[in-house]
């Protein structure tokens, strides 16, 4: 019988008068192939004297001899200094102490360079404050190394030199200045003294100057609140460690609130020690880093949290205010009152609320509890703009008031939400200069782009708080032709001294109180506790009148400020990958996972489940395994973003959504890494929190995103927790019990050697290395996958790539959402299952999170098991065990059978699909000389076709072994890190050897909170986990 | 000429050694001829007298002067009379400025202001312990004509000339004889025809040879044989085969042709310069390091030319032509004896290549194994070329890990793990191998 099936060539067959289809059956190439061209020309086709025969022939002898020329080795040059450096040795690194200031990130560094170039961010331990690299700035070293810089200073699009540049500005600024015109500086904040002295001078030679301070996510409201509380602009300090209770209203500060930096105190605290430990409860909208480590997360819109932080200040201090909150909120907000007014002075309120008033009532909280975690005293400068100030800025601008602006760090192109009024007004300035290291959305339109370099070859100062100084010092000679901005503004005020000596002269007379400039220079940082005299405020002195007052009851203020919103709330976030992104064209940041969402090389609309139904959004996953997503169009007061991608997310408030800064980026940056959609377009006021209409849209957005499955499915024995209240009074074996098997009908411990199939190993000699992951200090930061990246050599594979779960990350933090309420709920549903019916739905029921989960991190990299499953099947031996208890990989010896990868139950080992280095299909870093640049030496670049995975840093063991060995001394603990243990400043990770009894490591290991992942499989990881403790005890 | 090699510690306490007997050595010197001069003056007047001169001049002038080059101070061939004749200065002013120079630099004196300034306010050190006839050797010594070129060169370049002969006489010889045994057999062969042509015409019945199987009819009938062959064939051309393969990437020998001719024997070797002098990163660095050229200036701002052993192909001009080479990528203007600051960075040829995924720390196996150098690198201070001596293979490592024993003595980070170890394995010392360096992780990162 033959066969009826019909063949579908495409959907237009299905039209009977298609004109396509008719086409296609006379025809079945619609356009001519060029036959003709190639045989028609019969003489040359006859002359040719190549017969198939001869061009065999040929292809055959030149194979032949390509294949025994590649026999011979290459010629290797080799090219020493003329005049060797002193500090420098080949092949020993040196490390220089300085801070990153971008505007954004402030942070006091450590920079390992090799043979002079700088290839990886440490954290200054020096450092009082701020002294801990976050994802962001431990990718930092890699913008450095950017292909896509500005090499020198242009005019439109044409190079031109420095001097050039300086003729023609000067000559332009005295014109401006003589035409009476104003000449406004737009920079980022720089909260640098010799910065602001420089400025002062600048004003004083061209006297009609504004200095304009723009942070482009702002934290305005809070400057304002706190200047009108305590009379200096500046941003109150807090010190996690020593907090009970710590209640947040929107406040992500272990994401990017007020700067940052707060998540090492705050891990301090998580730890339980002598039965104690902070409480957090968190009420925010959006599923933020913070909301996630909390013991309790209240999910509520922005506009009810304004009325609940109200609602505390009068449960806690008193008075009454207005305003009303589902009973449920209501009933949190009152017991997070109680939980505060217990722990009195112990206890502190944060907010993110973009609303003076709001501030305002956090630090009267604050000031009522007589709060020990809240410093109001030293305050954190990293914030300083103003948005009112940006915001006449422009009026001016448009109003032709503006003769000469001169920009640098930052972007308003891209960071104004108006900033085609912007453009507008840029046309009507006779001068415009940025400075900046790309040619960007603002430099591209300014008359100069000024090359400025970045900062690891810079000079600069910062007052990160009050009192507290660090410096920034070159650790490269400058790549390009480069100038910084306190250069130029030396060059212009006709002072001839290098920045260098500015800085130093500033530091003597009025930072250092005597102290040593080399030794700050030595340590990065240097605490002034005197009060200094730094000319620090021409920034006041002017903006007073654009400073928003709180109101006189700022609680009763805030609570009837709201207004019946209708529609959605959106509340604009930043990443922990991309900040604001300044920092969009570095590859290990696109393709760092969000800790969250574990999405990768994009930002989205956080959308609640319900909501998502409502409108019509649909999260799905195809046959790949990728996940895809609706399209929605955002309207925020006429302004609307089409296409933004959608993502439902656990724990999004409803009647909430949600949306990241730093993507969308339109110039300066590869094809690759245009990802996303531009928030700053619906920041309007600058105001973090807009109502929003969100209509689906057509199409299904790719997602990278690199987990797809998110709860655990009741098995609690990969993230053990407890509560704190079991904790303290039950045994370990209550809690933490070691899984039994069956032997002889007996139940045996899995770490019994009875039911071990592997002979045990002597490792009782020399080192034995362990790390220790403490679930409780982990905050999910990710500032580890950063260091790892950095360290190893671990290659970018882009987007695409990502999609098909092919990403390299050697350590990634696993992020469940529980099923229930709790992840205790999971496991009491998965032991309650019983009977196929309840097992096929209850199951189905559990792969879908709650809709406010509890959250919870954990790093996973190899674990190093004794007994480990992928070294046996190996049949090569490229995996072998090392004595120190190191899996090593010998990655010349792997063939690519990829056996190790399917019999690891970690699932950590990953496959070189492609050669990822000098490869045009991977045009990241690895593809340029330049990019190549950051490559760690002591660590191969890996090839196609191998398999790699987390070596536990042998090369960092290894040397800190090499450099004992070579001083004849013992190894103290605290010598041995990994790249991860070394970024870790919550102290979650502990690494160090176990052979060693008084380790911190060894210590932890004989904890009652130790387990291993998966401890029933009897691998005898090296690896070990601390149990997660919750505080859920309500006063 | 073979130095013998101890490690760095032993290297390092001989030099000292050395250097206070030599101190030592000077001073008593001194003393003796301050002694001898000084009672000796009366008696010899101003006739100097060039031998004496001479040692006096290399003990005291020679780190700054040369009789005919321009160094730290000015070349001193006909100084006396130089001074004379051009400035009018005689030897009284001379023995002042030897004796004092800041003293006559100091008084304002017009042509020792011009000499200070001349050599960049180098002042000279002086010599009050020369005494007049001291002065008056010396200046006997630089009163000396230069000597004729060296007829040892050119006996030098003759021998070579011999020694190429001989080489072609050698030729010759075998030449005459392989024509010889042509002659002869072509002899045979002339007398075989005739004896045929007379037996023909004699009529003599020359034995027609039996007709047998031809041998290799015979071979290939006997299939045993044959299996054999071919095994015992199939063996060898997969001996070679391997052989060939195996060697592929080991570059054992490489000698490349490098930028600048690098003598490792007159170093190393002849002069006995210690090799971590210069490739000091070894101590304490993965790699050894190629000495910068700031490194080589160190000895060749005053070593200038070659006054060692020459041969044919490696002449005195040869090698002063690569210590200009030198010069010229350093920057240095010989004559002005001043970096002009152009500088030329030199682009060796490295000859010991590991591949990029094996590991090697220099540190390790020098100062921690205290291993010599000359053990992987071979006898380098005979190497007038260098050359890769080891074949640098895995096996090579390893083989020399299982061997080796460690070195624990006096080094406290051993002390725990070597007892332990020690009397795990029941062996009194500890191979590499004991402790860990078979492990693929401990080189492949």
């Amino acid at each position: 019988m033959s066969s009826n099936k019909k063949y579908w060539k495409s959907v237009e067959e299905l039209n009977d008068n298609s004109s396509v289809v008719e086409t296609l059956k006379h025809n079945e190439f619609v356009e001519e192939i060029p036959t003709d061209e190639f045989l028609g020309d019969k003489n040359s086709l006859e002359s040719s004297k190549t017969t198939r025969r001869d061009f065999l022939k040929y292809v055959g002898f030149s194979t032949a001899a390509a294949s025994l020329a590649a026999c011979e080795g290459p010629v290797v040059k080799s090219i020493p200094y003329v005049v060797q450096p002193e500090e420098i040795v080949p092949g020993v690194a040196n490390y220089y102490a300085t801070t990153i200031a971008n505007g954004f990130d402030f942070a006091s560094v450590l920079v390992k360079t090799r043979e002079g170039r700088p290839i990886k961010i440490e954290n200054n331990s020096l450092a009082s404050t701020h002294g801990s690299a976050n994802a962001r700035v431990n990718a930092s070293v890699l913008g450095l190394y950017d292909s896509l810089r500005l090499q020198g200073p242009m005019k439109g699009d044409s190079a031109i030199s420095w001097s050039t540049f300086d003729a023609e500005t000067k000559q332009k600024l005295s014109a401006v200045k003589d035409s009476g015109k104003e000449i406004v500086l737009l920079t980022q904040t720089y909260a640098s003294p010799s910065t602001s002295k420089l400025i002062s001078e600048f004003k004083e030679k061209y006297g009609n100057v504004r200095h304009v301070v723009y942070d482009s996510v702002s934290e305005s409201a809070a400057l304002d609140a706190y200047q009108a509380k305590y009379g200096e602009r500046g941003l109150s300090d807090y010190d996690f460690s020593k907090a009970e209770t710590i209640v947040s209203v929107g406040a992500d500060f272990l994401g990017d609130w007020q700067g940052g930096g707060f998540d090492s105190g705050y891990a301090k605290g998580r730890v339980p020690a002598k039965g104690k430990m902070s409480r957090h409860i968190q009420f925010e909208s959006n599923m933020s880093l913070t909301g996630a480590n909390a013991d309790k997360r209240v999910p509520l819109t922005p506009s009810q949290q304004k009325v609940a932080l109200a609602k505390l200040y009068s449960y806690v201090v008193g008075g009454s205010v207005s305003g009303d909150l589902p009973k449920n909120i209501d009933e949190a907000v009152r017991k997070a009152a109680t939980q505060l007014k217990k722990s009195g002075n112990k206890a502190v309120v944060v907010t993110g609320i973009q609303d003076v008033n709001a501030q305002t009532v956090a630090l009267e909280i604050n000031e009522y509890l007589n709060s020990s975690v809240f410093n109001a005293t030293t305050p954190i400068k990293t914030r300083q703009g103003n948005a009112k100030t940006v915001a006449n800025l422009v009026t001016d601008m448009n109003a032709g008031k503006v003769g000469a602006i001169i920009m640098s760090g930052v972007n308003p192109m891209y960071t104004l939400p108006n900033a085609s009024d912007f453009a507008e007004g840029l046309k009507k300035t006779d001068l415009s200069i940025a400075f900046s290291m790309k040619v960007d959305e603002t430099s591209s339109l300014t008359e100069y782009a000024a090359a400025a370099p970045h900062y690891l070859e810079s000079w600069g100062d910062v007052e990160i708080k009050k009192g507290h100084y660090a410096l920034t010092q070159p650790t490269i000679r400058p790549l390009f032709d480069t100038r910084q901005f306190q250069e130029a503004l030396l060059q212009w005020t006709g002072n001839s001294t290098s920045y260098t000596d500015y800085i130093k002269d500033t530091w003597k007379t009025s930072v250092l109180n005597g102290g040593s400039f080399n030794q700050a220079l030595h340590d990065g940082v240097y605490v002034n506790n005197a009060p200094v005299s730094v000319e620090n405020t021409e920034i006041e002195t002017e903006e007073e009148e654009t400073v928003e007052t709180p109101s006189g009851n700022a609680a009763r203020a805030l609570a009837s400020s709201v207004k019946s919103a209708s529609g959605l709330e959106l509340t604009l976030y930043s990443k922990t990958g991309m900040g604001d992104g300044q920092q969009a064209n570095n590859p290990w940041l696109q393709e760092f996972p969000d800790p969250i969402s574990r999405v990768s090389w994009d930002n989205y609309l956080t959308v609640s489940k319900v909501d998502a139904e409502k409108l019509g959004l649909k999260n799905e996953h195809v046959a790949t395994g990728a996940l895809d997503g609706s399209y929605a169009d955002v309207t925020v007061n006429g302004v609307t973003l089409k296409n933004v991608p959608v993502l439902i997310q656990p724990g999004q408030a409803k009647g909430s959504v949600g949306l990241s800064f730093g993507y969308g980026r339109t110039a300066g940056l590869k094809d690759e890494m245009k990802t996303g959609v531009n928030a700053f377009k619906l920041y309007q006021g600058f105001n973090d929190i807009q109502n929003v209409s969100v209509a689906a849209a057509s199409g299904m957005h790719e997602f990278a995103c690199v987990q797809l499955h998110n709860t655990l499915m009741g098995r609690g024995d990969i993230v053990k927790e407890t509560t704190l209240e079991i904790f303290n009074t039950k045994d370990k074996e209550y809690w933490n019990a070691i899984p039994v098997v069956s032997l002889d009908h007996q139940e045996t411990p899995v770490t019994s050697p009875d039911v071990d199939m592997w002979d045990e190993f002597d490792r009782s000699i020399g080192h034995h290395f362990n790390l220790s992951i403490d679930l409780n200090a982990c905050t999910g930061c990710g500032a580890c996958v950063i260091a790892c990246h950095a360290e190893n050599n671990v290659p970018v594979v882009g987007k695409e790539e990502v999609r098909r779960s092919r990403d390299m990350h050697w350590l990634r933090i696993d992020r469940y959402y529980s099923s229930e309420g709790s992840f205790e709920g999971d496991n009491e549903k998965k032991d309650n299952i019983s009977g196929l019916g309840s097992s096929l739905s209850e199951f189905g029921e559990m792969e879908h999170p709650s809709e406010n989960p509890q959250v919870a991190f954990q790093p996973v990299m190899c674990q190093h098991c004794n007994h480990a499953p992928c070294e046996t099947v190996c049949p090569v031996a490229a995996t072998s065990h090392g004595r120190q208890g190191q899996n090593h990989m010998a990655y010349n010896r792997c063939v690519g059978t990829r056996y190790c990868a399917n019999n690891c139950p970690y699932k950590v080992r990953r496959f070189n699909w492609f050669l990822y280095s000098e490869n045009d299909e991977f045009d990241y870093h690895m593809n340029d000389d330049l990019g190549r640049m950051v490559l760690n030496p002591d660590v191969v670049v890996r090839s196609r076709g191998v398999m790699e995975k987390c070596s536990m840093c042998i090369q960092m063991t290894q040397k800190t072994i090499l450099d004992a060995k070579r001083d004849g001394r013992q190894i103290k603990d605290g010598e041995f890190q990994t790249a991860c243990s070394a970024a870790c400043s919550s102290g979650a990770m502990t690494f160090g050897d176990i052979n060693d009894k008084d380790s911190e490591v060894a210590h932890l290991k004989a904890g009652d909170r130790m387990y291993h992942l998966l401890e029933h499989v009897g691998t005898k990881p090296n690896v070990m986990y601390q149990t997660k403790v919750r505080n859920t005890t309500e006063a | 000429m073979k130095k013998s090699y101890q490690s760095l510690e032993v290297n390092s306490t001989n030099n000292m050694e050395q250097v206070t007997r030599r101190t030592l050595g000077k001073n008593i010197l001194q003393l003796s001829f301050i002694l001898l001069l000084t009672l000796s003056t009366s008696l010899f007047a101003q006739e100097g007298d060039p031998a004496k001169g001479k040692t006096l001049f290399n003990t005291n002038c020679a780190s700054c002067h040369n009789l005919d080059r321009k160094m730290t101070g000015p070349a001193l061939r006909h100084v006396e009379q130089r001074l004379s004749d051009d400035h009018g200065l005689d030897r009284e002013w001379l023995s002042a400025w030897i004796r004092n120079s800041a003293a006559v630099v100091k008084s304002g004196d017009d042509y020792g202001n011009k000499i200070f300034d001349e050599y960049n306010g180098t002042a000279m050190t002086a010599f009050p312990q020369l005494s007049d006839q001291d002065i008056s050797d010396i200046l006997a010594y630089t009163a000396q004509d230069a000597p004729k070129p060296d007829p040892a060169t050119e006996a030098a370049s003759a021998g070579g000339g011999q020694a190429a002969q001989s080489g072609t006489s050698n030729k010759l010889v075998l030449g005459a004889l392989a024509l010889l045994f042509a002659l002869l057999a072509v002899a045979l062969i002339l007398v075989r025809k005739t004896l045929n042509r007379f037996a023909e015409a004699k009529g003599v019945e020359v034995p027609e040879d039996q007709k047998g199987l031809p041998l290799w009819k015979a071979f290939v009938q006997n299939q045993f044989l044959v299996l054999v062959t071919c095994i015992f064939l199939l063996l060898a051309s997969g001996y070679f085969v391997y052989g060939y393969l195996m060697q592929v990437g080991v570059d054992q020998g490489y000698q490349p042709v490098q930028p600048i001719h690098f003598s490792h024997k007159i170093h190393a070797g002849d002069n006995g310069i210690d090799c971590k002098y210069c490739h000091s990163s070894a101590r304490v660095s993965k790699t050894s390091g190629i000495p910068s050229l700031n490194v080589c200036m160190n000895c060749h701002k005053s070593v200038y030319e070659y006054k060692g052993e020459t041969t044919a192909e490696y002449s005195k001009e040869f090698y002063d032509g690569e210590i200009k080479k030198l010069y010229a990528a350093a920057g240095w203007d010989d004559a002005e004896q001043k970096y002009t600051g152009e500088t030329t960075p030199v682009k060796w040829v490295r000859i010991h290549n590991l591949p990029d995924f094996a590991y090697f720390n220099h540190s390790q196996h020098v100062t921690v194994a205290g291993i010599e150098c000359q053990t992987c690198h071979g006898p380098v201070e005979e190497m007038e070329i260098m050359y890769q001596h080891a074949p640098l293979t895995m096996g090579w490592c390893i083989n020399c890990h299982r061997e080796t024993e460690v070195k624990v003595k006096d080094n406290a980070y051993y002390e725990k793990i070597h007892a332990e170890l020690s009397k795990k394995y029941g062996v009194e010392k500890l191979t590499a191998a004991q402790m860990g360096g078979l492990e693929c992780g401990k080189c492949h990162y």
